[in-house]
């Protein structure tokens, strides 16, 4: 294929070289410096991903109407042998090369943001060279072109998410947060490195561009053998899915995310909002053909699973009262919903529009999930709380972050023109044509979103009047220039045509929308505004009330369905209880034990054998030809 | 032809015009200046490693008497890169004052016993090898002895000569009847005409030993922990790392080239001796509190690892063997470089004065630590991917017990090397070693060894150089 992508090598290479100066050069720099030299390397990212996008998707020639898999670049890292063996490469695809737009914008905007959110705070440096190796993981995660160099990114990813999410490791709240997120992550990777060594062990190959060729034998070989009423096939593709399920925040894995918003705020815009969580929607996206192929019974799990999650999540969120907890959910609901459009979608042409709708949502969530945690770090910022019930008439001291927190608002509530609600309703109308339980699932989840997304709006922008202790202040340019560009991305990227630039086969379709079903989305996203409104624009008992009435619903739900507890009941009391005490006792007494034994004994044997090492010359003469003499008779005994 | 006999025997030429060089400019050099025939030594050493490196053809001299093979000139190749290590770690020491009026001697002790090694590598006769050893060795003695005020030096040498007189008597002894049952000492002859009769056996065991002798294999190696300690540091790092490298270089060559008739009778001997080698060297190991002596010994166990290579018998053995010799050549040469810039420094050799090490000296610190992780054989660096090969090896041709005892080893090894970590980065000190400033050409050689280290584990390609060449011995 066509090489001229080459430079794209430098793409993922710059923020690790970013990483390894920050990193260790880090502390000699001036804080100040070494943040700029992050920005400035994203900022190069930035406009090289940009460039890439317009050179794929404009300048590049179709190969059957199709747009092209291009290898920009691909080495054998490790030869195992000469059939397995693990490469490193770069795969430029329309999902990919949208991916890079994201996470390039995403983190460059994160990165301007953060020199303002950040200034003074111990440890800048260490935290530009996190995020460039967050970048890192994450670009080398999204360009991969096989599924083991996927998983190494994946786990770097993250290590990465690990080391910002603990980022104030003096606080201990971080730094359960991030153990949590990284145990129960890499729980879920568990399940990724089953799946991707049963596929591989089925299908023969890591590589994608044989794995994902719909005509390939791969497809074709894989399928066969069956484990339990499903093939073995179906089998590793839910393992795969459960690893996505894991970083993606999926239910039951999806415990971890709100916790992890105890990193700082921009952390969780990149990471928990835009990029990372949706690593787990990319991964059956990039697997997509295999999946419909040959284990369509994996997609349902897919789809049920996401729906179920989005519906979960929004009633968790309806009750949150920390902000980012709130968004932290609305994200698990939004990503549920990609996973919706993907599980429901079918293969080629305008059959894949649940595909195409997926990856759009994904693309105008990470713009305006971003920018509502980009907006609401400067909430916090500016009052010093997490908490809504700490908040109230902020419209008046903090004029842009209100405006642009308004877009983001409407734009994640499907008001058109705003961009979700063209990558929603393309979603549904997906669902409607597959599965109408889905459908209406997700029709309530658009109703929940309104009314929670507008519950926060107008407890932190109107509502009661709040006495501060220090009069709230617009954030400094460098936190709001990044709040208006994604406000206006947020605004027109629904305008993308995405049905020519993203689909199951590559062969552009004509979208349009299906006003049928968009005009009861936006009508039920109107009536969740209004809800919101009434109970909570002006001080009222009104939302008490409403809590009274669905008393052990609101508990329910405000504690978060005792997701946790359960948790805690399976580790501590089953899975400590009975297998890891007696392993542990096992290992302590007969395992040390017998290791301790050795380790004694090599000691005594080795003061013994000392008195060899005498110093006299005649004693060595006499060992080495007692040994001669030892390896003759023994020799010649042998030998006969 | 002329010609052709300086390009095939080119290293030893070369080597032999540097020794004159050095003797003429000892004679003419300006006593006052005479330091810098350091500097004039190196650098010619430096332009002999990269000529050696030229492509050459393969072809024999004096009848077969001398050979060259790709596989022999690699090997010659690593031996230039191990001893310009050397040599450079060597420039701080040779300055010193009591060193002053002896520095070409150092080089051209140095640069015989090297040129002995090329003969004795190229050897395709036995009483080639035998000259060359003899070559290797005698000037050895002298190195040994080289602080010839100091007791432990004097002590060094005279143990040195008559230990290898011994070893010596009997390898010729061996010969000797080796040529009363074949007739003749060819390596080529000896080989279709070894029979495997008692007497040749004795023959090949005496011989075996001989050698066995100058690679330390326990019950012969009792000599090295005295030579080795009380030989200065340089010369100790020479002795363990260059010296034996080039006897089971040779050794391999013999065994599998003129022996492979008997090669279940040498796999046995191998098997007996590796475990006592690796088991018994790691023992003393263990006990060890002196630097220089602690290396010492874990050099006499990494033989033992080299051995399970040799006994593999086929290419990938001698593939393995001499990939596991240029790693281990840049790994014990790391370790020994940061003991003798520190030696140099502070005079100090024991394990407990690196206590808090990393404190005071980072940089010496990680690289003391990547060396001897390279000779403990953690993943990533080079010295796992030598021992893996070395094992595949001997797990190829069935010796899996074999495999598990050296297995049990390295963990044992793994203990000790960590022992020394431990005391650069935990342990803490009252009066660690103060901050040091080492010199260019020291850095220059440590940054030889990490490169190495590092380099040659992560390109695969250089291993499967290796092996492609390791067809014809």
């Amino acid at each position: 294929m066509t090489t001229d992508f080459g430079y794209a090598l430098l793409i993922p290479l710059i923020p690790l070289l970013m990483f390894l100066l920050l990193g260790l050069a880090g502390n000699q720099l001036k804080a100040r410096l070494s943040g700029l030299l992050g920005t400035i390397g994203l900022g190069v990212v930035f406009v090289l991903s940009y460039y890439t996008a317009y050179k794929y998707f404009f300048a590049t020639e179709k190969i059957a109407g199709a747009f092209s898999k291009i290898t920009a670049f691909d080495m054998v890292w490790l030869r195992f042998s000469d059939s397995l063996h693990i490469n490193m490469g770069i795969l430029l695809d329309p999902i990919s090369v949208m991916m890079l737009v994201v996470i390039s914008t995403v983190s460059f905007m994160v990165h301007i943001y953060s020199l303002g959110y950040m200034k003074g705070e111990v440890g800048f440096e260490r935290f530009y060279a996190f995020l460039s190796l967050f970048s890192f993981s994450m670009l080398g995660l999204v360009l991969a072109n096989n599924i083991f160099q996927m998983y190494i990114f994946w786990e770097l990813v993250g290590v990465s998410s690990f080391l910002l999410i603990g980022f104030y490791y003096q606080r201990p709240t971080a730094v359960l947060a991030s153990k949590k997120a990284f145990i129960v992550t890499r729980f879920a990777d568990l399940g990724f490195l089953i799946g991707i060594l049963l596929l591989s062990f089925n299908t023969g190959t890591f590589d994608f561009s044989i794995l994902c060729d719909p005509q390939g034998a791969a497809i074709a070989t894989g399928s066969g053998a069956a484990f339990l009423g499903l093939s073995v096939m179906t089998w590793s593709l839910i393992f795969v899915f459960m690893g996505g399920a894991g970083k993606s925040a999926m239910f039951p894995l999806h415990i971890w995310l709100p916790d992890a918003m105890e990193g700082p705020t921009p952390v969780s815009a990149l990471i928990h909002a835009a990029t990372m969580v949706v690593a787990g929607v990319y991964l059956v996206a990039r697997l997509f053909p295999v999946y419909i192929i040959s284990a369509p019974d994996a997609l349902v799990v897919v789809a049920y699973i996401g729906a179920f999650s989005s519906i979960f999540a929004a009633v968790i969120a309806c009750t949150q009262t920390d902000i980012k907890r709130v968004l932290a959910y609305s994200t698990m609901s939004q990503i549920g919903l990609m996973m919706v459009g993907l599980g429901v979608s079918g293969y080629g042409g305008h059959e894949g529009l649940g595909y195409m709708a997926s990856m759009f949502h994904l693309f105008t969530h990470a713009m305006f999930k971003a920018l509502l945690f980009l907006g609401a770090g400067a909430i916090i910022h500016a009052v010093h709380s997490n908490h809504m019930t700490e908040m109230g008439g902020l419209r008046k001291y903090l004029p842009i972050t209100h405006i642009t927190f308004l877009i983001a608002c409407l734009t994640i509530a499907g008001i058109p023109p705003f961009s979700a609600f063209f990558s929603k309703d393309e979603i549904l109308v997906a669902a409607w044509h597959h599965d109408k339980l889905i459908f209406a699932v997700e029709y309530i989840v658009a109703g929940l979103t309104a009314f929670y997304m507008f519950r926060l709006y107008f407890n932190i922008f109107w509502g009661k009047e709040t006495h501060y202790h220090h009069t709230p202040h617009e954030a400094p340019a460098v936190m709001t220039i990044p709040l208006i560009f994604l406000a206006f991305l947020s605004v027109f990227s629904g305008f993308i045509p995405f049905s020519k630039l993203v689909t199951t086969d590559g062969i552009p379709f004509e979208g349009h929308i299906d006003w049928s079903l968009a005009l009861p989305s936006v009508f039920i996203g109107l009536v969740g505004i209004i809800i919101a409104m009434v109970m909570y624009k002006k001080e009222t008992s009104l939302p008490d009330k409403v809590a009274a009435t669905f008393k052990h619903g609101y508990k329910w739900a405000f504690n978060k369905f005792y997701m946790d507890e359960v948790y805690m009941f399976v580790t501590k009391k089953i899975i400590f209880a009975y297998i890891s005490t007696p392993v542990a006792w096992f290992d302590r007494h007969i395992v040390d034990g017998s290791m301790n034994g050795i380790s004694r004994l090599t000691n005594a044997f080795s003061f013994r054998i000392r008195e060899f090492q005498s110093g006299q010359l005649q004693k060595y003469g006499f060992v080495f030809i007692s040994g001669v003499l030892l390896l003759t008779f023994l020799m010649v005994y042998l030998w006969n | 032809m002329s010609l052709q006999i300086f390009s095939l025997m080119r290293h030893e030429l070369l080597l032999i015009a540097v020794l004159l060089l050095i003797l003429v400019a000892e004679i003419f050099w300006d006593p006052a200046r005479k330091k810098n025939i350091r500097i004039f030594a190196v650098i010619l050493f430096g332009i002999i490693t990269l000529l050696g490196f030229l492509p050459v053809p393969e072809g024999s001299l004096f009848g077969e008497m001398y050979i060259v093979t790709p596989v022999r000139l690699m090997m010659k190749n690593i031996l230039n890169i191990g001893v310009l290590i050397v040599l450079l770690q060597s420039i701080t020491w040779l300055g010193k004052e009591k060193n002053s009026d002896k520095i070409s001697e150092y080089f051209i002790l140095l640069l015989s016993t090297l040129t002995g090694m090329s003969y004795m590598i190229s050897s395709g006769h036995f009483l080639m090898l035998y000259l060359g050893l003899e070559l290797a060795t005698i000037p050895l003695a002298a190195l040994a002895a080289f602080d010839r005020y100091s007791n432990n030096s004097a002590e060094a040498g005279i143990k040195l000569i008559l230990s290898s007189a011994l070893s010596s008597g009997i390898l010729l002894y061996g010969l000797s009847m080796i040529y009363g049952t074949v007739g003749n000492l060819y390596f080529t002859e000896v080989a279709g005409l070894f029979t495997g009769s008692n007497l040749a056996l004795l023959g090949f065991i005496f011989f075996f030993t001989g050698m066995a002798f100058k690679i330390s294999i326990v019950p012969f190696h009792l000599w090295t922990a005295d030579v080795y300690e009380g030989a200065p540091v340089n010369v100790t790092s020479y002795l363990s790392v260059i010296s034996k490298g080039a006897a089971l270089f040779i050794f391999i060559i013999v065994l599998f080239s003129v022996f492979p008739a008997i090669s279940v009778v040498w796999q046995k001997m191998i098997y007996v001796l590796s475990i006592l080698t690796m088991t018994i060297g790691n023992l003393f190991a263990i006990r060890q509190q002196n630097l220089k002596r602690f290396l010492a010994f874990s050099s006499i166990s990494q033989a033992g690892y080299i051995l399970l290579g040799v006994i593999g018998g086929n290419e990938l053995g001698m593939a393995s063997v001499v990939y596991y010799l240029l790693v281990y050549i840049f790994s014990n040469l790391g370790a020994f470089g940061v003991a003798i810039a520190i030696s140099n420094a502070s005079g100090k050799e024991n394990i407990d004065d690196y206590n808090g090490l990393y404190k005071t000296n980072p940089g010496l610190s990680l690289i003391m630590m990547l060396a001897l992780f390279s000779l403990a054989g953690i993943p990533p660096v080079a010295g796992f991917f030598g021992k893996f090969f070395l094992f595949t090896a001997a797990a190829e041709q069935g010796f899996f017990i074999l495999v598990l005892i050296a297995i049990l080893n390295t963990i044992i090894s793994l203990y000790y090397y960590l022992l020394v970590i431990k005391a650069m980065f935990i342990n803490k000190s009252e009066n660690p070693i103060p901050p040091l400033k080492s010199d260019f050409p020291t850095r220059l050689a440590l940054t030889l060894c990490v490169g190495g280290i590092v380099i040659v584990g992560f390109a695969s390609i250089i291993f499967e150089y290796i092996r492609n060449m390791s067809f014809g011995v």
